[in-house]
Formats: C-alpha cells, structure tokens, sequence
C-alpha cells in the first residue's frame, strides 16, 4: 500500500511547493512622505499580484527588526522628500532591503522589483511626453523628445505560460521510479540474506538467474504502476501537458528499470543488512539527483562533474521524459538518450548478476 | 532508568554499529559528499547559458550588443545559424535554453536612437532557467541601450535595492544550513527507524525482553550512539562550511550545538516511534522517508520558500520540526539570531523532542506478540 502512497504524496507536495514562480512575497512599507504619488507607487506593488504588503513599521528599527526575525523578506522606505523631489525633475531614491537568505528567490524578487520599477519610470516619461507635446501644440512648436523605448519580444516555447511545475513534475516521475525500484530491489534481496532464508531458496533447485528474475519482475511491475500513477495525476490534475507517445514513455521507462534495478541489485550484493543496503542506496541516490539536472542546471557544474554526469541514468531519463510530456519529442530526436541508458542498464546487470552468482551461488 | 543497564544497552549497539564498519562509514560519508556537492558543484545560480543567435542584420551594432551579452557572463554563444529552421533545431535538441533573433533593420533604429527591438525565443520546457535568461537578456538590453543612445529623459525614480545577510546572492550560503538539518534527519530519523525493527526481523528481540532491561533503557541505551554520530556530523558540517566553502557564521556557536541537540533528539524519537510501531524494516524505511526525510526537503523552506505555498501546504508546514530548526540555523548562520528571536523556535522544537520521546516509550511493549 505505502509503496503506491509514496509517489503520489512525493508528485502532490513537490507539485504544490517546488515552484519558482513567486508570490505573496511578505513585504512591509515605511511611508514617510504619506503623499498621493507614494500610495500609488505602492499600490503598484500590492496589486502586481507578487507582494503581499503585512507590515506597515512606523520607524527603521522596526523595519530592521521585521527583517530579522524573517517575518518579511522585503522592506520599502520612501523618503519625505519624495513628491518635492520628484517635481524638480531628479531621480528619487528609493531604499529596499531584502532578506537574501534564499539568494535564489531573492534573485527573482529582486528583479519582480526592476521589472516594477521600469514599467512605472515609463509611464511617468510617456505621461510627460504628452504633457510637453500638448504644450508644444499651444505654443505652436514641436520638439523632437525621445524616450526610452526597449522592447524584448519574448516568447516561450513548449511551456508558454513558463510555470516551472510543468518542468518539475515529469523530473518527479523520473525520481520517484529510481528511488523506489533501486531501494526495493537492494533491501529485499539483503532481506533474505538477514533472515536467513536465503540458504532455504539455494537448495530449491532454482537457478540463480530464475532467483534474480523471481525477485525483481515485481519490482518493475511496481515501477510500471508508478509511471501509470504518476503520470494520470500530473495529467488529470496537475493539468501537466503530454505531447508525446505512451509507447515511447513505457519502452524508455522499460529501459530506465534496467539500470535502477540493476544498481540496486548490485548494491545488494555489497551488504549484508538491510541498514547497509538502505545507506548504500541513499549514497547513491542523493547524488544522482543532485547532479542530474533536476533542480541545478548541469552547464553550471564544474566540467569534471559533467563529465561524471554521463554515468548517471538519471541524467538520460530526465530529458527523454521531460521530451515526451513536453515537447512531444519523437524516438528520432531521443535515441541518443536512451540508447547510453540502454548500455548502462546492461553493463550494470551483467555485472551484478556475475557478483550476485559468486557471492551467493 | 538503571544508567548501568542504559549503558550496557549503549555499549552493545555501539559494538553492533562498529561491528557493521559499513554502516558507520556510510553514516559519514553521506553527508561529506552532500556537503561538497552542495558546496562545490552545483548552483542555482544561473551562469554561461547556451545561446543561439540568428543575426539577421549582421551590423557592427548587433555584433557589439551580442558581445555585450557574453561579456556579461551570464550567456555563452553555442551557435550562429542562418535561418529560423536551424534555430528550431537547436531548441527541440535541447542544445541551446535561448534563442536570440536580432532584425534587419536593428543598425537603422540603433542609430536613430529611438527603438530597440530583439526577438527571443526561450525553452519554457525549462521554466526556470528560462525566465531568469529572459530578465537577464532585457537587462542586457537596457545596459547596452545606456551606453549608446542618449535618451534626454532621466527616470523618475531608482530603486536602491540592498541585499542583507547574504550580501553576493550565493546559494551555497543557504544550501549549507539547511543540508545540516537534511543530515540530521537522515541520521536521526532514518538510520534509526531500523533499530528496533531488526530486533524483531532477526528474532533478537526475544532475547532482550528476556533480561532484566526496562524498555525506557533500551530505547535511551540505543538512541545514544546515534545521538552521537548525529553530533559528530553536524561537527564536520559546520567545520566544513566554515573553512573550505567560507559560509558565513554570524551567530553563537553554542547555541546552534544547543539547538541542533534538541533537534537532533527529536528526529531520533520519530525514528524510534517508527522502529517500535513498523516491526519490519522496510516498511520502517519508507514510513521514515515519507514523514520525516521529504518534508524536512520539501516542507520546511529549505529551499522553496514557505509563503509561496498553497493554503493547505502552509498549515501543514506547522508541524514540520525541520521548518523550525532550518530557521533557527539560517538565522544563527547569517543573521545572527539569537535566543531573543529564536526563542520561540527552541520551545516549539523541546517540545516536540519530549512530545516523541514519551510516545516511543509508550506505544514500546517488551513482550511477546500474541
């Protein structure tokens, strides 16, 4: 039972929370000026729909104090001068802090807060530009005035609306899949072992092959129930598009199980306790994911540790069905991923098996 | 509590961790490798991402703006290609995350000094990346528009953003602490969920309810030797992150042993209540990575930061001890919090390490099962 209730509870609570796209960012504001024109600088906040302003201190220690305890992550003074200032045609400062803590989400508030900030500086100008035509048109001259025009024409291919759950979620699948087979498969078969059952199962006239094939099929069937599992939630309810074929995801999923099955039987043959074989597997998982390019882009590891990454299955599988779900990608375009999976997964079986018979056989 | 019987149940596990030299090493060499690779190889701070540039004007001035770009640092020049197809290529492939298209006439409108327009196309397959490459490229746009044209409107207003506590935006400064109580719980938690189940498994457990040892003893007499591989790692974590990736540490030393204590005797109570509840090892194993090791990952803010999450994720992050401690350690390590903020913090975690204490030696019945 628990073994179907993990993946889901791991596809739901990473769905709803690993998202990088922020919101109800805890702000608080010190308005000195208390004037039309801070209100409405802050009211572009409030109804940008990213900033949640809680805190309204009344001094810049309580504004500090707010920051540390973390009850905000970012504070706006605006200074009393703000309105006279402005009127005599100079850039107004304005101080904001935030908590960089999460540097990660900092970054991405930081620049909520350009984007803001640019869009209020080009209203300003174009309002007056038309104050200055209008007054051109009734002295009877029109100056030539430029302004700032940027444009950045962005669009977005595969995932329009850049929401980062449609990335991630195909990326759980992937995880999930490792996790569970290679953990079963390596405390199961240790299992026997601690118990002792596996000297009943040597004198049954079972061949070593059979024991290993007995053992694991299971263990892929759970696999495949997973991906069926997994995948109707991240569709049905996460509304996560799938592009592709199902005959695709379920050849290359076949192709994945044989590389996390074999490591786990590998890992299997290296213990002697389920307690070994749990680390073991751990030891091996957490870097997996780590270095798969699940959360931190591969291109940003030092080139010794991309290179390491091309022995790591996980790596292969995130593109294919990141690929399959979102792209729609054909076998033409992914075969060059699964095929290194396909060698990986059979190198690490021949290998286990041969340690497995020489251990136990 | 007989502390002769507690320590002879110590010594005894002690004997059976020493006994298993691999689990022992494993205990170690987990968290060394989360650490360095958390210090060294990974980032989320985005740098060199592959671009590929269709330069339809091939001016002195896009060349100047693409050079602009990568001297920037954040983008690197994957390719230049001659036409949309081969742009299209590049992206299915995954080779480039951005593609840049410059227009014809992009010289032309430089020089009038009126309009700058660029085309991107961006891998929303990566979401991430892609948004954060987005702003970067219109802020690449805005440097390079500053430094040739002559716009006689000065802005309104500037935003002076100042960033405390973690002053150059490293992600490592945050990973670090927050991987402490990660390790903690992988230690206290899911090592230990297995202790008392392989008693039963083994059939060893018949033995010990033979002698005279209470149940409180044996609980306490096993959680010690964990307790104390859980300390020594949060020594090599903080050693670590001090002198090989110079995390900042702006708080009391004592402190964070005093809280990560606490912490660290309440991940062991949920992984005894686990033992003492599953009887079966990897059954023990799965509860102990569902209610402790993902949400102190996921749940806590570790990484993704708790107001973002929805309503009902939010009120469940409450009960997550791991939000608290990560809390408590982020702010010792670079706010320099102390007792004063993090009071509240302590008392919610005392609890909760008493709270699981009492309920493992409760719910432990040192009898045989009917």
């Amino acid at each position: 039972m628990i073994i179907f209730v993990a993946p889901l509870l791991q596809l739901v609570l990473l769905g709803y929370a690993a998202t990088m796209d922020i919101n109800r960012i805890p702000t608080a504001v010190l308005d000195f000026s208390k004037t039309q024109e801070s209100r409405e600088l802050i009211s572009l906040f409030r109804n940008s729909g990213r900033f949640t302003i809680n805190h309204i201190p009344e001094s810049q220690k309580e504004l500090v104090e707010l920051l540390d305890q973390g009850k905000i992550w970012v504070g706006i003074e605006i200074e009393n001068d703000f309105v006279k200032e402005m009127k005599k045609g100079k850039t107004v400062p304005i101080q904001i802090l935030i908590d960089g803590t999460n540097s990660n989400t900092a970054g991405v508030v930081s620049g909520y807060i350009n984007q803001l900030l640019f869009s209020y500086n080009k209203k300003i100008s174009q309002d007056k530009l038309q104050k200055k035509l209008a007054q051109g048109l009734l002295s009877g001259q029109v100056q030539p005035v430029k302004i700032l025009n940027l444009e950045n024409q962005a669009r977005a291919w595969y995932n329009p609306e850049l929401k980062s759950r449609d990335y991630n979620l195909p990326g759980v699948l992937a995880l999930i899949l490792m996790i569970t087979t290679m953990m079963l498969t390596s405390m199961a078969i240790v299992r026997e072992k601690e118990i002792g059952t596996i000297e009943q199962l040597m004198v049954t006239p079972i061949k070593t092959t059979e024991l290993i094939l007995g053992k694991v099929i299971p263990f892929a069937l759970i696999g495949f129930i997973d991906v069926v599992l997994v995948t109707s939630v991240a569709v049905l309810w996460f509304k996560i598009p799938f592009r592709g074929s199902f005959f695709l995801l379920f050849l290359s999923v076949g192709v994945y199980l044989l590389t996390t099955i074999g490591i786990g039987l590998f890992f299997s043959t290296l213990s002697r306790t389920q307690q070994q074989s749990m680390m073991l597997t751990f030891f091996f998982v957490m870097p997996a994911i780590i270095l798969s390019g699940f959360m931190f882009p591969i291109a940003n590891m030092p080139r010794l540790i991309q290179y390491l990454s091309f022995a790591n299955p996980l790596r292969y599988f995130l593109v294919i069905v990141r690929g399959i779900f979102l792209k729609g990608s054909s076998f033409r375009v992914l075969w060059d991923q699964i095929l290194p999976l396909g060698i990986i997964g059979v190198i690490v079986l021949i290998l286990s098996t041969a340690r497995f018979k020489k251990k136990i056989g | 509590m007989n502390l002769k019987r507690l320590l002879a149940v110590s010594y005894k596990e002690s004997l059976q961790i020493l006994r298993d030299i691999r689990v022992l090493i494993m205990a170690f060499a987990i968290p060394l490798i989360l650490l360095i690779l958390f210090g060294y190889a990974v980032t989320l701070d985005i740098n060199n991402l592959p671009l590929g540039v269709y330069d339809q004007d091939n001016s002195r001035e896009s060349k100047e703006f693409v050079e602009s770009l990568v001297q920037s640092g954040y983008f690197s020049i994957k390719d230049y290609v001659k036409n949309y197809k081969e742009l299209e290529t590049l992206l299915e492939k995954s080779e480039i995350k951005i593609a840049l298209v410059i227009p014809r006439n992009f010289s032309a409108e430089v020089k009038s000094g009126n309009k700058i327009e660029v085309q991107t196309i961006l891998d929303g397959s990566d979401a991430n990346t892609a948004s954060i490459g987005s702003g970067y490229l219109s802020g690449g746009l805005l440097l390079f528009y500053s430094k040739i044209a002559q716009a006689d409107n000065t802005p309104a207003i500037e935003g002076k953003i100042r960033i405390w506590y973690n002053q150059d935006l490293k992600s490592r400064n945050f990973i670090i602490p927050g991987l402490i109580a990660v390790i903690m719980m992988i230690i206290g938690a899911l090592l230990t969920s297995l202790v008392i189940a392989r008693e039963w498994e083994r059939g060893t457990m018949e033995q010990l309810i033979a002698t005279p040892v209470k149940s409180s003893e044996l609980i306490f007499g096993k959680l010690i030797p964990y307790f104390l591989i859980g300390m020594i790692d949060l020594l090599m974590a903080v050693v670590l992150a001090r002198l090989l990736f110079k995390v900042p540490f702006q708080g009391d030393y004592l402190f964070m042993f005093l809280a990560s204590g606490i912490f660290l005797l309440g991940a062991l109570g949920i992984g005894m209540f686990i033992s003492i509840l599953t009887k079966s090892q990897q059954l023990a194993y799965q509860m102990a990575m569902l209610t402790s090791f993902l949400p102190a990952y996921i749940l806590s803010g570790f990484i993704f930061p708790i107001f973002n999450m929805p309503l009902f994720l939010r009120i469940i992050t409450h009960i997550v001890p791991a939000r608290y401690y990560i809390k408590i350690l982020q702010g010792i390590f670079l706010k320099g919090n102390g007792l004063q903020i993090l009071g509240g913090e302590i008392l919610l975690l005392s609890i909760f390490a008493l709270m699981m204490l009492t309920l493992a030696n409760l719910i432990f019945k040192k009898r045989l099962p009917e």
